[in-house]
């Protein structure tokens, strides 16, 4: 069974009386524990199909299967805890709580979940500890830098172990390094954990690391 | 070099609903300061209406009230008898010896009872009376068991409809007429004639004498003369003044209370401006600095600030004067403990006290604004340029 | 960190508006219960008398006196303990005029009456050898001793600045003259609602030189034996004045205290009316606030969606926080409105008893805050909770 499966997917923007046509007919199929970049020019929809996957977004026709759910049949609080469950997302510009503490921002996804209030903590603590964040729980992002924040973000994704990862441009705001450590980051969660992940980069050098790379333009998808 | 005034102006209009938000709240508490000085202004101006500024009127030494005063008749002979006291084209004396007593009587419409004054009068008193006019069925009949009742507050006693019978003491009395009296304190009364009302209440002598003088001018004079004559032991005033100082009590507690009301009010409609004011400099922290980068003085970004906040409440002060406007003219009534009777007055929305209340609405934005203004006019150019 | 602590660290992230908000709040909640204290001041006012005791006054209105022989007929009726005289004084200190207090004209039998409502706590007889009958209480004995001595209310004594056997002269409104008073005894009233800002004095004083001993009586004070019989006793006393040239109005104690608060007319409505004005204005400035701390964090709802977070319970986030901003105030503003005007034994000349702040009435407060607080957080909660997370995420501070 195919971790993400499209199946004619079209996607179409009504802005005022415009129709702006996204995706066009889109079919894919990502493997379990692939791990896939997308790239694009910007426009392209990329974004757009990262949302559809993860539930965020619904297609005007086609239909989206993950991890052998369709998601055309998931509404309202079933689709949220469905995405709790099963989607992490990584987003460019991180898109932490400013309020709460590294530790706090990974606990989050967790308190959709029944656990005991110690076993969150744990749990968090476990997922920074394996971003390289171990010594960082009280800070507040606005204490961390981007890489850092970014590497908070990706723990929160983690915590409560889904089997999809999607991530959108991760390193687009980060200088090399931390953008290089961030990559290794992903690489690391595909190949030692088994996740299944998809990664839109405007970065050639970032889309080697995956295991493979589609382009998206124009609506249509290519390898 | 000052910031153009219309700049303020789009940006209060730019966002409708902190602005009315706001402005509301400002605004109602700037209605209830104009109510409580419409309550207070419509009392005070019920009772002043009550006496001429032509004419005198003699109490009891030392008495505070009409219903507390005492006058015998042979003290109003005396006085009547005055040659400074003005005739009438019949030759008679302009003076009015009143009998003024409480009634109990009971409500309409609402249980419970209250006072109602009742004023005897001889038929002539009406010729100092000038502003009273009969506005439905007649003047009483000398002689008869007739009364009149102010317009008032004929609607809010039992049995004062015309035709009704009103009891006073073991007697009956036919309510042939309704009055007014633009407005005044005797709109709450009922009256009648002395001759008849003085044996039905068991009642002789009377409490007040009203009189109007052949000149003014010498009223020091007069007044020297029938407060140190020993035969009268009676206090001598004008009438406007007399009636006015009835109300002191009762206004001065509407106003104390109209403040320590709105006071607190304005405490939060304040911390409202606050909170408004302190969003707008912040969604604009950059404009500010760039404002600031431009050459704009701090001073002048302050300024700015201030006349934004005072033009939203002023905005405030508006409306509340609009939600104002319809209590003018409402009649209310409570008991004036001073006379220990009831008054039914309107309010009085008048135009210093809308005028007050844009003051007053200006002064929250100005208080409200202040600090907000402050935090624009000192931020740390280089951090706001850069954006948060 | 659970779900309140969430809501709790949202309330944090402006920490200013958070307080100013909740200090609008408190205030206006103060105000509010307040007003709401008047009410239940009057409320109070109707149940100061006793059912038990009847007053007879003179039906046209209080302002008439009755002849003194009426008590004597009175107290002959089988049921009635006995009779009290009270007569209203109405006079000003001219020392201080502004300064308004009742003054009351009573008899001998007037304190025994009252003894379950006051109690004497202090005396300064007027000679070292004052008889004391078997039985009595020397200190209203210290009082009975003078016939220009009077009673006055601890508290009176306290507002006025006077002192245990001071002379205090008065000036007279109805009773012309100056009238010396000395200060024999100071009352404290055992029931709350019977005050303690009254001068009281002898009726023979006030009937030997105020009325030329024509001796008037203002309201007669009947106490019975069995209270049962009070509305029987009161046609009894009517219908034995009903022809004579002071027809008399006698009901309970209470009836009569009433219908002083009956006379404050339309004020009660207008308090109402105040008060739901300041409950509208506060609930502007608590959405007010609601809308800009949604406005600010629409991206931030996106991202908790993003990660699971069910529409109803962004709803609820929102609300939770409205209403802890709003309860806080209310807590705050309710309470410290019992607290201060309680505390400060505030009351208005006399008229009415001391200013007091119901616990309904605090709960109404405490639970109108909580009102507002969910009205304000409507709008914006409801916003929240149908926000579309891809617009929510692409829209930018
Ligand atoms: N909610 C929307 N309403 C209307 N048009 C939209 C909406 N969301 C996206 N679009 C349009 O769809 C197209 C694809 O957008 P999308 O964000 O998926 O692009 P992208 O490939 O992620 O680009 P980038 O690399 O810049 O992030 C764009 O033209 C965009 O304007
Ligand atoms: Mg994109």
């Amino acid at each position: 069974m195919a971790a993400v499966e499209i199946k004619q997917v079209r996607k179409v923007y009504q802005r005022d009386t415009q129709k702006v046509q996204v995706l066009d007919g889109i079919s894919l199929e990502i493997a379990k524990g692939d791990f896939v970049a997308l790239m694009g020019p910007s426009g392209s929809g990329k974004t757009t199909l990262l949302n559809l996957i993860g539930g965020l977004d619904r297609p005007t026709s086609g239909d989206v299967i993950v991890s052998g759910t369709s998601l055309s049949g998931l509404k309202g609080r079933k689709l949220a805890k469905w995405r709790a469950r099963n989607i992490g997302f990584i987003f460019q510009l991180y898109n932490l709580i400013p309020v709460l503490t590294a530790i706090q921002n990974v606990e989050l996804p967790l308190l959709l979940v029944p656990m005991s209030g110690k076993e969150r903590r744990k749990r968090a603590r476990t997922a920074l500890e394996l971003v390289g964040l171990g010594d960082r729980l009280a800070h507040y992002p606005r204490q961390l830098s981007g890489g850092q924040e970014q590497r908070v973000a990706i723990a929160r994704a983690l915590v409560s172990d889904p089997e999809v990862l999607l991530a959108d441009e991760p390193t687009g705001d980060l200088d090399r390094k931390s953008g290089e450590e961030i990559l290794n980051l992903v690489v690391r969660l595909n190949r030692e954990f088994g996740k299944t992940i998809l990664m839109v980069t405007h970065d050639p050098h970032a889309a080697e690391r995956a295991t493979h790379a589609l382009h998206l333009d124009k609506g249509v998808l290519s390898n | 070099m000052a910031i153009p005034l219309s700049y303020n102006i789009r940006n209060v209009l730019q966002r409708p609903v902190a602005t009315l938000t706001t402005a509301v709240g400002v605004g109602l508490t700037v209605t209830i300061f104009i109510g409580a000085l419409a309550l207070a202004a419509g009392f005070q101006e019920a009772l002043r209406q009550s006496g001429s500024a032509a004419n005198v009127i003699a109490l009891r030494k030392g008495a505070d009230s009409e219903i507390s005063s005492y006058i015998s008749r042979d003290a109003a002979n005396i006085v009547r008898a005055h040659p400074e006291v003005a005739t009438g084209p019949d030759g008679r004396p302009l003076a009015s010896p009143e009998m003024v007593v409480v009634t109990n009587k009971p409500r309409l419409g609402q249980p419970g009872s209250s006072n109602v004054t009742v004023r005897a009068i001889n038929p002539e008193g009406l010729a100092v009376r000038s502003a009273v006019k009969i506005v439905e069925g007649r003047m009483f009949t000398p002689g008869t068991d007739e009364a009149i009742v102010g317009k008032r507050i004929a609607p809010r006693f039992a049995g004062c409809g015309i035709g009704e019978k009103i009891r006073f003491g073991q007697r009956d009395f036919t309510v042939v007429g309704h009055f007014t009296a633009e407005g005044s304190a005797f709109e709450s009364e009922i009256w009648g004639d002395n001759a008849v009302l003085q044996p039905a209440l068991n009642r002789d002598g009377f409490q007040t004498l009203t009189f109007r003088m052949k000149d003014p001018a010498r009223f020091a004079a007069l007044k020297r003369e029938l407060e140190n004559d020993p035969r009268l032991q009676i206090q001598v005033q004008n009438e406007q003044n007399f009636y006015s100082s009835q109300s002191d009590m009762l206004s001065n507690i509407m106003r104390f209370m109209g403040v320590f009301i709105t006071a607190i009010m304005a405490v939060g409609a304040i911390f409202g401006a606050m909170n408004t004011m302190y969003a707008a400099v912040g969604q604009r922290t950059r404009e500010i600095a760039t404002l600031l980068v431009l050459g704009f003085s701090p001073a002048s970004v302050m300024v700015s600030f201030m006349i934004e906040s005072v033009f939203l409440s002023l905005i405030g002060g508006a409306i509340g004067c609009l939600l104002a406007l319809p209590i003018n003219g409402i009649v209310t009534s409570t008991t004036n403990f001073q006379s220990f009777s009831e008054v039914a007055f309107a309010f009085r929305v008048t135009p210093p006290a809308l005028l007050a209340g844009l003051i007053f609405a200006a002064l929250m934005g100005a208080v409200g604004g202040f600090l907000p203004a402050l935090h624009a006019a000192r931020q740390p150019l280089a951090a706001s340029l850069r954006g948060m | 960190m659970n779900f309140f602590s969430l809501v709790l660290v949202n309330l944090g992230r402006n920490k200013r508006r958070t307080i100013l908000t909740l200090l609008s709040v408190t205030v206006a909640l103060f105000l509010f219960c307040s007003l709401g204290g008047v009410l239940d001041t009057l409320q109070e006012a109707i149940k100061v008398g006793s059912e038990t005791r009847l007053v007879t006054r003179n039906a046209i209105s209080l302002v008439f006196p009755m002849p003194l022989s009426y008590r004597d007929r009175i107290a002959v009726l089988p049921g009635v303990k006995s009779v009290a005289l009270q007569n209203w004084f109405g006079a000003t200190d001219p020392k201080n005029p502004r300064n308004f207090f009742a003054q009351f004209g009573v008899d001998d039998a007037f304190f025994p009456i009252y003894a379950g409502d006051m109690t004497l706590v202090e005396a300064s007889p007027p000679q070292a050898d004052v008889a004391v009958p078997q039985g009595m209480d020397p200190k209203l004995a210290s009082y009975l001793a003078e016939q220009t001595a009077c009673v006055v209310g601890e508290k009176l004594l306290q507002k006025m600045g006077w002192k245990l056997g001071q002379t205090v002269t008065l000036s007279g409104t109805i009773y012309p003259g100056s009238w010396p008073f000395t200060i024999r005894a100071v009352y404290r009233a055992r029931k709350k609602s019977f005050g303690e800002e009254t001068m009281f004095f002898h009726w023979k004083y006030l009937n030997e030189h105020g009325m030329q001993g024509r001796a008037w009586v203002g309201v007669y004070v009947l106490d019975l034996g069995d209270p049962g019989r009070a509305a029987d006793l009161a046609k009894q006393v009517d219908a034995m004045f009903e022809n004579s040239d002071a027809a008399t109005r006698t009901e309970s104690e209470q009836a009569f205290q009433a219908g002083f608060v009956s006379m404050y007319g339309n004020i009660p409505f207008v308090l109402r009316v105040i008060g739901l004005a300041v409950v509208f204005a506060i609930l502007l400035v608590a959405a007010n606030t609601m809308m800009m701390a949604f406005r600010e964090r629409v991206s931030e709802f996106g991202v908790l969606k993003t990660l699971g977070f069910e529409d109803g319970m962004v709803f609820r986030m929102v609300l939770a926080e409205a209403a802890i901003i709003t309860l806080g105030g209310g807590l705050l503003g309710s309470l410290g409105a019992k607290l201060a005007i309680e505390g400060s034994g505030f009351n208005v000349g006399g008229f009415l008893p001391p200013m007091s702040v119901h616990w309904s009435t605090v709960a109404t407060g405490i639970g109108v805050a909580f009102l507002v607080g969910a009205v304000s957080g409507l709008i914006p909660a409801w916003q929240a909770a149908r926000l579309r997370i891809v617009e929510a995420l692409r829209r930018v501070e």
